[in-house]
């Protein structure tokens, strides 16, 4: 089958970007079987029988992503084929692992896979509803400030009185109607529409304005507004909510948006100036920022595996990983129970008990390739905004599994952020399906042919779409 | 906006190639280490998810895994005959194995190199792995009737009896013990409180006696100095006659070695046949001295006896026997009788009596008798080795003649059978003042063929003369030998 191409005079063929759409509903399929496949497993290794609810969660999650599929096709039907059978293989097998950990837990625990499967539902109907409402995303370019202003407003929700909830030491939690939500999650999908309509505004200005000392262009110094301000948002998220994940991602994800737009290196360096200096300042103050870094140097110490809150979870994470070997226990036959939070923080861990160091590679590619989709949606793309966009969307889930991954597999110091599609809570899963919206809907648009010119018997251009 | 895009790209691949090599790091190298570490209750739970093989004597299962459906700790260890095998098949407790359970454990839960074949068949048909079963020695009649007859004499004690041509254990008995039940949990609390309790008992029941402790021997080891004797001169026969002194004046002290009780032996002059049956010390003593040190302890390596040879195992560790270190000629005397620093074990006075009985020829000791997997595919058999031997087929004749006497004529005469020609020497040890000497027996049956060879000892078991020895051990000996026998 070869690509149709268009042809422009006076230019050669064009390969236009096929729809791929039969493909796309294989590899569903196939993401979809996986994650059947994994739920048949934990019951084998458990029970030594298919469990009763494969059948339920399988066509469950089946129906779901059958009904995102054809919402996809009907209104994004040029949107890169892999970014859904990605997201579904990954929310698939985070789904398996949490009913791993409820069953092996007897019920107790916080693990609930019901609760989960609810939320990838909800998930997928914001998705499509994002898909249906949102034709043109850069309606969003025009919530500049309003994105802002919604983002902060979300982020300082947990302090205010009532509303706000304290949940394990880290105050970012709201209390609506009997359910708990974690508003930061939203916050930095607001954050980065935020970033990329204001970085498209000013990209010049902070780009070129500026001298050059030495060997690097440096910004002029009214010009450092921007960085110091969301610098000292995170300092804020930080100092406030005890959330060091959410401080680092979100200052991360603007360095790299403002690197993006302005191409400029001397931001980068800044932005690192200013997280070493936040992390020095922040470890000085507070001791639950030391505590993680000593943590992190020697999790085995037994002084800081006794202590509370010291190395005992990250190390129970090690263990499983390092029980789980190359090629794990196999699913339903490891004990990622005895690991603290296995079902949100480190499922990273539980997974690689069970699925070993091939099942978590085989899962960091996918992460790998869903990152890579949308860094070429972005490099396609058309305008500066959907570029921006696209860019901090894809860096911005790239950057919090290297966060949560790193500090799950002691790479760097442990902080709290979920794993994206994979640990429980509801939030999270709803942000990321949002995310996965915007870039489907900016994919579209970015592969999908221009509107071209037919030339006429006469000098009429007719469009056609 | 594409090139900052693509070095962001760039980025990207590195943190995610940071992540894999770090994993890669984590999972295939560091997890050696991490795998060991104890606080990890991985390796606790994994103890009690394989079924471990059977351990069985004879017909009888001793300790067989049984599958509680508990999802962290699966199967448990179970022990239907409880005490009476405890010496042999040991225990498994959480953090702590014993005996067999330790010594075969590698077997028993299927881990061993030797099962890899199985291990893979298994992986393939999707089979749980289940550990290789271990068929020991022992034969059930004779452990029933050695802790039951031991167990009725109401004081400590160890009995060990081998087939004399094979070197198979076909009992081995320590008494008191404790139930391997008990440690068998996978509570750790619980375990470690009753192991604690187990062991500040004063009684230490969870030593096997039979291995793990060394006694004096007493007059059975005359034995061997006999043995010595006879092997240094081929002349010499039952019948050859001996001084046997009132009392045996020892060479530069002023305490002489008296007889038992201070009593005379025969008239001055006896023959080796009576020496033994009466059990004088004073020939013995002189005897020892006349062949000197380095001629006891070679007979006595030959037995398997010194701190130097290679250690038992069979396969649990057996406490080194040995006749003390080279002292004066007054030591030598004391040593050659059975006491001043001379310690025996069990097993090893049992080994001993077997060589005897089995022309001179001392077999390698085992407890192992086979090792199949769960599917009853052969991995083991046991192969009856020599471990040396301790005298010519003619002076060993001699000395079972001269212990047939003993059991026939002299202080064993509970040990008879009727119709079964049965060899022995008692023995009586003395221990530290004031506590009662320890009542010893090895034995044989029958001298012409012989098919078991016994060593028991009774703590502090002798009531004060020394046919109590006899009357005490004996009879114990005789119920081992006899349910061998099939009587």
């Amino acid at each position: 089958m070869s690509a149709p191409t268009v042809s422009t005079p006076g230019a050669e063929a064009v390969p236009l970007p096929a729809k791929r759409r039969v493909a796309q509903l294989v590899m569903l399929a196939f993401a979809v079987l996986i994650v059947m496949a994994a739920y048949a497993a934990v019951g084998m290794g458990i029970d030594q029988k298919i469990p009763s609810g494969m059948l339920t969660y399988g066509l469950g999650l089946g129906g779901f992503m059958l009904a995102a599929y054809l919402v996809l096709a009907r209104f994004a039907p040029w949107a890169d084929p892999l970014i859904l059978p990605l997201v579904t293989l990954i929310n698939g097998l985070g789904l398996v692992m949490i009913y791993r950990l409820e069953v092996g837990a007897g019920g107790r625990g916080g693990a609930s896979a019901t609760t989960q499967l609810l939320w990838t539902a909800v998930g997928v109907v914001v998705f499509t509803v994002t898909l249906i409402v949102l034709r043109d995303h850069r309606a969003l370019q025009r919530l500049t400030y309003t994105a802002g202003a919604a983002g902060l407003l979300l982020l300082v929700s947990p302090l205010l009185p009532v509303l706000g909830q304290e949940i394990n030491g880290a105050r970012i939690w709201i209390g609506l109607a009997g359910f708990t939500l974690q508003p930061a999650e939203l916050a930095k999908l607001a954050l980065v529409i935020f970033f990329a309509g204001y970085l498209v505004a000013k990209r010049d200005v902070l780009a070129l304005a500026g001298r050059r000392l030495l060997f690097i262009d440096l910004p002029r110094a009214r010009d450092l507004g921007p960085i110091l301000i969301t610098w000292g948002l995170s300092l804020g998220v930080l100092i406030l909510q005890k959330d060091l994940g959410s401080s680092l991602l979100i200052f991360g994800t603007f360095i790299a948006m403002l690197y993006i737009a302005t191409q400029r290196t001397s931001w980068v360096l800044i932005g690192i100036l200013l997280f070493v200096g936040g992390a020095i300042l922040a470890g000085m103050v507070f001791s639950h920022v030391q505590d993680r870094f000593t943590v992190y140097l020697n999790p085995e110490d037994p002084a800081l595996y006794d202590r509370v809150g010291g190395s005992a979870q990250l190390l129970e994470g090690l263990f499983g990983m390092s029980q789980g070997g190359i090629l794990g226990t196999g699913l339903g036959q490891g004990h990622p129970g005895l690991i603290p939070l296995a079902f949100s923080d480190f499922i990273f861990a539980a997974i690689g008990e069970e699925l070993g160091l091939t099942g978590l590679m085989a899962l960091l590619m996918v992460y790998g390739l869903l990152v890579e989709r949308g860094l070429r949606t972005s490099i396609a793309a058309r305008d500066p905004f959907s570029k921006l966009l696209a860019g901090g969307l894809s860096f911005l889930l790239a950057w919090q599994v290297f966060i949560i991954v790193g500090g799950v597999t002691n790479l760097i110091p442990l902080t709290g952020l979920v794993t994206p599609f994979m640990s429980q809570g509801g939030s999270a899963l709803l942000a990321n399906w949002i995310l996965i919206a915007l870039l489907v809907r900016m994919s579209d648009a970015a592969r999908k042919p221009p509107p071209q010119a037919i030339q006429d018997e006469g000098l009429t251009q007719v469009f056609q779409r | 906006m594409n090139s900052p895009l693509k070095r962001t790209a760039l980025a990207c691949i590195l943190m995610f190639g940071l992540l894999m090599i770090n994993i890669n790091y984590l999972q295939a190298v560091r997890a050696e280490d991490l795998k060991q570490d104890s606080r990890d209750r991985r390796n606790f739970f994994a103890r009690y998810e394989v079924e471990r093989g059977l351990i069985t004597a004879g017909n009888k299962v001793i300790a067989r895994s049984e599958d509680t459906g508990d999802r962290e700790a699966r199967f448990k260890r179970v022990y239907p005959e409880g005490k009476i095998y405890a010496p042999v098949t040991g225990f498994f407790a959480p953090e702590n194995t014993s005996d067999i359970e330790r010594a075969e454990n590698d077997l028993l839960d299927g881990s061993s190199p030797s099962l890899v074949i199985r291990r893979g068949i298994d992986l393939f048909t999707g089979k749980q792995t289940k550990g290789a079963n271990v068929q020991l020695t022992i034969n059930p009649k004779a452990q029933e009737a050695a802790y039951k007859a031991l167990g009725a004499s109401g004081k400590k004690g160890a009995l060990v009896a081998i087939e004399p041509k094979t070197g198979a254990i076909l009992a081995m008995v320590s008494i008191p013990t404790y139930d391997p039940n008990l440690l068998a949990p996978a509570d750790k609390a619980a375990v470690n409180e009753a192991y604690k309790k187990l062991d500040a008992n004063d009684d230490k029941p969870l030593v096997n006696r039979a291995i793990a402790r060394t006694y004096p021997p007493g007059s059975t080891f005359k034995v061997v100095t006999m043995a010595a004797y006879l092997e240094s001169d081929d002349s010499l026969g039952p019948q050859s006659q001996v001084d046997a002194p009132q009392r045996l004046d020892l060479p530069n002290t002023t305490a002489d070695l008296p007889n038992y009780g201070g009593a005379a032996c025969g008239a001055g002059r006896v023959t080796l046949s009576f020496a033994l049956e009466k059990s004088c010390n004073t020939p013995f003593g002189k005897i020892g001295m006349d062949l000197g040190y380095d001629a006891m302890k070679e007979q006595a390596a030959k037995f398997g006896i010194g701190e130097n040879l290679d250690p038992l195992e069979i396969p649990m560790a057996v406490a080194p026997s040995s006749i003390g270190p080279e002292e004066d000629q007054a030591a030598l005397a004391q040593a050659s009788i059975g006491q001043r620093s001379n310690q025996m074990s069990p097993l090893q006075m049992a080994m001993v009596a077997a060589g005897i009985a089995n022309n001179g020829v001392v077999m390698k000791p085992y407890l192992v008798n086979k090792v199949t997997d769960a599917e009853g595919g052969e991995i083991k058999t046991a192969d009856p080795e020599e471990l040396d031997t301790a005298m010519s087929e003619e002076n060993a004749a001699k000395l079972k003649e001269m212990m047939v006497n003993v059991v026939n004529l002299g202080t064993a005469s509970a040990a008879q059978i009727p119709g079964e020609t049965v060899g022995g020497k008692t023995g009586t040890a003395e221990t530290a003042e004031g506590q009662a000497p320890h009542a010893w027996f090895i034995s044989f049956a029958p001298a012409e063929n012989p098919k078991v060879a016994v060593a028991l000892i009774v703590e502090s078991g002798s009531a004060g003369n020394d046919a109590s020895g006899g009357q005490t051990a004996a009879p114990i000996a005789k119920s081992v030998m006899e349910a061998v026998l099939g009587k």
